[in-house]
């Protein structure tokens, strides 16, 4: 055998090679979701599920049932785990889109200020960004005159939203600049002053290209939702935990339970991750 | 010297007096003067690096200069007061790699500057649009993306495109130089055409055959400076530096 000298074996590595090269023109880790993967939920959670209404004596519930009954509680939670990220999301768009602009600016303040945001919020964990959210936002605001109570939720949506700016703000300047010089100098050229450059010509092309990273980090974040349960806000994974507690603490339910709130969570990522992979093929296509 | 001086037509429309520029450490040009009248046609040959694209970068201010002055219609151009916006509505540009903006049609591309920064009437403008697509025999194309043409179509476009602005002076960076040799022919027929019209035109070219016929001036620069200049003839038949004989040596 003409002997390798690679240290791993060679279909290993070159999955490795194409999965670093699709990362980094998505411009972040990729969920690595396959089907294979919720094949291989859905298989834990039968299997699980069989496993405990084995254990169950004929007086209990069967596994079954009790998954079904608390469906529609379980399932508002995760409605609410994917409203805290459209909200976290939108959000964290606007002002990351701002920030990233502010990082090209012309005045160093800005550009200095601007990159020192955007490093301190992208560098930090998020669950610290959620506890900080969490015990230093106060508990209610006065605006004009009105008292606006912040419950949980919107400290915690809030604290998921400064990770998510921080990393469009990159997306966003990362855009920008891969946009060809010969279009500033030939819109330039033409008398185009910077802002009707930016909004007119370079924007518009960078819409496309910022596609890709920013859907994969909507995954993540959905993904992130989840740990607004350890700030105690009543998402879908506190919920769990009550529901399993309310079940008697039965012990042979939480592979069932947790299985079963995964394969939600892969359901709705899973076409994301997908569509994002075919979105980043069609552009690589064109440029 | 006032920034603004009353032009007159017997002035020269470009004065390049003696324009040194660097970037960083980097010497580009070192002592570069040049006179351009209203109408001429004035081709800048030389070897790669020897500052000629620098050098109509220069006179539109989209690179600054480190001394020496450039003076358009009397306007000096590195005059910190003076409004770039201003210049470069009379100066217009076209660039090697065409630059359109790919998320634009033709006729899109043609009709932007004239609308966003003239702030002109749309049915106008798109009427003149027209007709300038027209001009560069790209009837047809209107609608057709960058992406969709080829690159002589485009390089029409895009001169198309300076025109729509209504410029005194036009420069031509190496336009044919990204061209198969087929297309290179239809993008220097519309140059030669804006010749005759009166159009002064600055080319940085590489197309000797073209430069021959077309050009009013030859310049020829070198690492930084203008090595030797003269009428076509003169510049073809009797070169007199060595430096400008070896060049047009390796090129003819």
């Amino acid at each position: 055998m003409s002997g390798t000298d690679l240290p791993v074996l060679l279909p290993a590595a070159q999955q490795l090679a194409e999965r670093t090269r699709r990362e980094r023109e998505v411009g972040g880790p990729i969920p690595r979701l396959q089907a294979r993967h919720g094949v291989w939920l859905a298989v834990i959670l039968v299997f699980s599920a069989g496993a405990a209404g084995a254990q169950a004596g004929a007086e209990q519930e069967s596994v079954l049932s009790i998954m079904l009954k608390w469906t529609p509680l379980l399932l508002k939670g995760f409605v609410f785990n994917l409203a805290i990220s459209f909200l976290a999301m939108a959000g964290g768009t606007i002002v990351g889109a701002l920030l990233g602009i502010w990082q090209i600016s012309l005045l160093p303040p800005v550009r200095a200020g601007s990159w020192l945001v955007t490093q301190f919020f992208r560098n930090a964990p998020w669950l610290v960004l959620l506890f900080f959210c969490m015990f230093l936002l106060p508990f209610q605001v006065q605006i004009f005159g009105y008292v606006i109570p912040l419950p949980d939720w919107i400290k915690a949506t809030f604290g998921l939203a400064l990770p998510v700016m921080a990393n469009v703000s990159e997306i966003v300047r990362g855009a920008i600049q891969s946009i060809p010089s010969g279009q500033w100098e030939s819109s330039e050229s033409l008398a185009f002053n910077r802002r009707q450059t930016l909004w007119q010509i370079i924007m518009p092309q960078c819409i496309k290209r910022m596609l890709p990273p920013w859907m994969n980090l909507y995954a993540i974040l959905t993904m992130a939702t989840v740990l607004a349960s350890v700030v105690g806000v009543s998402e879908v994974m506190t919920l769990t935990g009550q529901v399993l507690s309310a079940e008697g603490g039965r012990t042979d339910l939480l592979v069932p339970f947790y299985s079963y709130i995964l394969l939600w969570f892969f359901i709705y990522c899973y076409p994301i991750a997908r569509w994002t992979v075919r979105l980043e093929r069609h552009f690589a296509v064109k440029t | 010297m006032t920034a603004t001086q009353a032009w007159t037509t017997d002035q020269p429309i470009v004065r390049i007096a003696d324009v040194y520029q660097a970037f960083g450490a980097v010497e580009v040009l070192m002592g570069v003067s040049l006179n351009v009248m209203k109408g001429e046609v004035i081709c800048i040959i030389g070897p790669s690096g020897s500052g000629k694209s620098t050098l109509l970068r220069c006179i539109n201010a989209l690179v600054p200069i480190n001394k020496g002055s450039i003076q358009v219609e009397g306007q000096e151009v590195h005059d910190p007061k003076l409004d770039k916006l201003e210049l470069r509505k009379k100066v217009g540009m076209v660039f090697q790699q065409y630059n359109l903006f790919p998320h634009k049609t033709a006729v899109q591309n043609v009709m932007m500057a004239p609308i966003t920064v003239l702030k002109q009437d749309k049915t106008e403008v798109e009427a003149r649009a027209y007709a300038l697509l027209k001009k560069v025999r790209l009837e047809g194309k209107e609608h057709s993306y960058p992406g969709e043409l080829s690159g002589g179509q485009q390089q029409r476009v895009a001169i198309a495109r300076s025109l729509a602005m209504n410029p005194d002076v036009m420069l031509f960076d190496e336009v044919t130089a990204a061209l198969d040799p087929e297309t290179v022919k239809e993008v220097l027929v519309t140059i030669r055409e804006l010749a005759e019209e009166g159009m002064t035109c600055l080319l940085v070219t590489h197309e000797m055959g073209f430069a021959r016929e077309v050009a009013d001036h030859m310049y020829f620069t070198d690492r930084g400076v203008i090595v030797e200049h003269g009428s076509p003839k003169e510049f073809f038949a009797n070169p007199k530096d060595p430096r400008t004989k070896e060049f047009l040596g390796q090129i003819l």
